[in-house]
């Protein structure tokens, strides 16, 4: 008698197999053209040409929008996980009146105010504060709207970091500033850093808030340019977006693959236990 | 202990950056988008500046506006076909087919997750160069053997804007459904497999039983995070005649590109409040399951 379980097997390869083409088949696209002599549309490498990504560095536009987006990205990041780590580290040590339906709050106001419907009143708000076509509008509004999950993964993460030493320092007459700064930052560098990669990888991705308050082009960041670019009259210069777009989303890869392997798991340990 | 960590002082002082910037920039907009949708602001023009106060009427012009209805019944058809049906139906497969291969599964993770990482900008192009009527990759396959090349935007936009977005979103389902299916204690599939169960009767007697609150998490999650989506807008802009305006590129459209700041407020309250029951019921479930 044939085994069962290999036939099994050999069945949920013939499954698998088209659903992994599906998969892979846009991608491969932009991991082949941007490197093309001859790029198209179609999936075909012919000749090994590193000019596609020459032209990028040549179009002002191009470059600038990576400066750009380098500028808003990392501002982001440093407003979201500086305030953030404040207002986690107290949210986790510190049982005060209200904690729990502050962060319930949190959580609802979050998920519920997202998407082009929430641009409407944001678009207004940057408006009345003169905010509209400036790097702060987009900084302050993709902070607002990424903090409420940065506090509460870093939350759950400092949740799982033992205080007994914080408290032993605090025995040995530490200040409460002292024993946050020496004692406790060093323990949870860790998830620290996690959470400056995701907001990393959120701001560096996000289309709709630069692209609904941002209205010049020198301003663009990498997302809204690539868009005016392949969506504008005239003939689209598919080498060059290629390339361009392939640089655009090599960080974001690199950031998910040292997430996943150098803190992925223990991480998400952290929050589980 | 008696010392606190913290004084009451610092405990404020950390507290007032994170939580200032998220009242501003996130819970003002979403009460104030309810004064702005009972006024008839614009974007330019005379209403701009003093925008007259006009209570419920854009809900009344809402109630009978086509655009609105057809906005409303795409997005029920985007949702149902792309996440209800497309991505849980998907990552639920793939759980299943990949559950307890490691090797196998960890490959086909990483292929999902790179679909869903991938900014949306990028992968909408990656989408119009494989989809092109002329030289996208699929229309070249379909008629390398013999089949007629399909203007995939135009024939069927909706259709292509559906499978879209189960190849962009699948990987939540899938790896929520691969950690729920460990869950299950293996010795429940290994009795039902002495006692000669079929494949069938395994998955509906012993895995769907055991992953059904996993199932009702993942379903409203994706339902809310689909009914939010813009992505579409960067392949179809709406179009052709409308045929993929989901209320989301309604909403932008509305706002941003006819300038109606007031009626735009108003069908976006609209959108805002079913977003608020999806998470209602979210977040009365997840309570559930810890108390």
């Amino acid at each position: 008698m044939r085994d069962p379980r290999r036939a099994s097997r050999i069945v949920s390869y013939i499954l698998l197999a088209p659903i992994v083409a599906f998969f892979v088949s846009p991608i491969l696209w932009l991991i082949v053209t941007p490197f093309s002599i001859r790029p198209s549309l179609f999936i075909s490498l012919n000749g090994f040409t590193l000019n596609n990504f020459t032209r990028v560095f040549q179009n002002r536009t191009a470059v600038n929008a990576f400066r750009n987006s380098l500028v808003i990205s990392v501002s982001v990041v440093v407003l979201v996980t500086t305030c953030a780590l404040l207002a986690a580290y107290v949210l986790s040590r510190h049982d005060f009146k209200g904690r729990n339906v502050l962060l319930y709050m949190l959580v609802l106001f979050s998920s519920v105010v997202s998407g082009a419907a929430a641009m409407v009143p944001i678009f207004i708000l940057n408006l009345r504060l003169g905010l509209i076509n400036t790097e702060l509008g987009v900084i302050l509004t993709l902070s607002g709207g990424i903090m409420p999950t940065a506090l509460f993964i870093l939350k759950d993460f400092f949740d799982s970091i033992p205080r007994t030493y914080e408290e032993a320092a605090l025995v040995d007459g530490s200040s409460p500033l002292q024993v946050m700064f020496r004692i406790f930052l060093p323990l949870s560098s860790k998830g620290v850093i996690v959470i400056a990669m995701l907001v990393f990888t959120q701001s560096w991705s996000n289309f709709l808030v630069p692209f609904v308050l941002l209205r010049s082009t020198s301003k663009y960041p990498v997302s809204v340019a690539i868009y005016t670019f392949f969506s504008e009259v005239g003939v689209p210069d598919i080498g060059m977006i290629s390339a361009y777009a392939f640089l655009y989303t090599l960080p974001v890869i690199f950031a998910y693959v040292l997430i996943e392997r150098k803190f992925g798991f223990s991480f998400y340990g952290g929050i589980k236990g | 202990m008696k010392r606190s960590l913290m004084g009451r002082k610092v405990i404020v002082f950390f507290l007032i950056p994170a939580l200032s910037l998220i009242f501003v920039f996130l819970i003002l907009p979403g009460v104030w988008v309810l004064k702005i949708g009972m006024t008839n602001e614009t974007l330019t023009g005379a209403k701009a500046r003093n925008p007259d106060f006009v209570g419920f009427e854009n809900y009344a012009k809402v109630l009978s506006d086509r655009f609105f209805y057809n906005a409303l019944r795409i997005t029920l058809l985007f949702v149902l076909g792309s996440a209800i049906i497309g991505q849980a139906g998907l990552g639920l497969s793939l759980a299943l087919l990949t559950y307890r291969r490691r090797r196998l599964k960890s490959f086909i993770q990483s292929v999902v997750i790179l679909a869903w990482i991938i900014p949306e900008v990028v992968v909408a192009y990656l989408w119009i160069a494989f989809l092109d009527k002329d030289y996208g990759t699929l229309n070249m396959l379909l008629s390398a053997i013999g089949l007629r090349k399909i203007n995939w935007f135009y024939e069927h936009p909706l259709l292509t804007i559906i499978v879209f977005n189960v190849w962009r979103g699948t990987a939540y389902s899938m790896l929520l459904f691969s950690a729920a299916l460990e869950t299950i204690p293996p010795s429940y599939l290994e009795t039902a497999e002495v006692i000669g169960a079929s494949s069938w009767r395994k998955f509906k007697d012993v895995i769907l039983p055991n992953i059904r609150s996993y199932i009702l998490t993942d379903l409203i999650l994706i339902t809310l995070w689909t009914f939010n989506v813009f992505t579409p807008y960067l392949l179809t802009g709406g179009g052709p005649s409308f045929r993929t305006e989901l209320l989301s590129i309604y909403i932008y459209r509305t706002a941003f590109r006819y300038f109606k700041l007031g009626y735009g407020a108003s069908i976006a309250t609209i959108a805002l409040l079913i977003n608020f029951a999806l998470a209602m019921f979210y977040l009365s479930l997840s309570r559930r399951k810890r108390t």
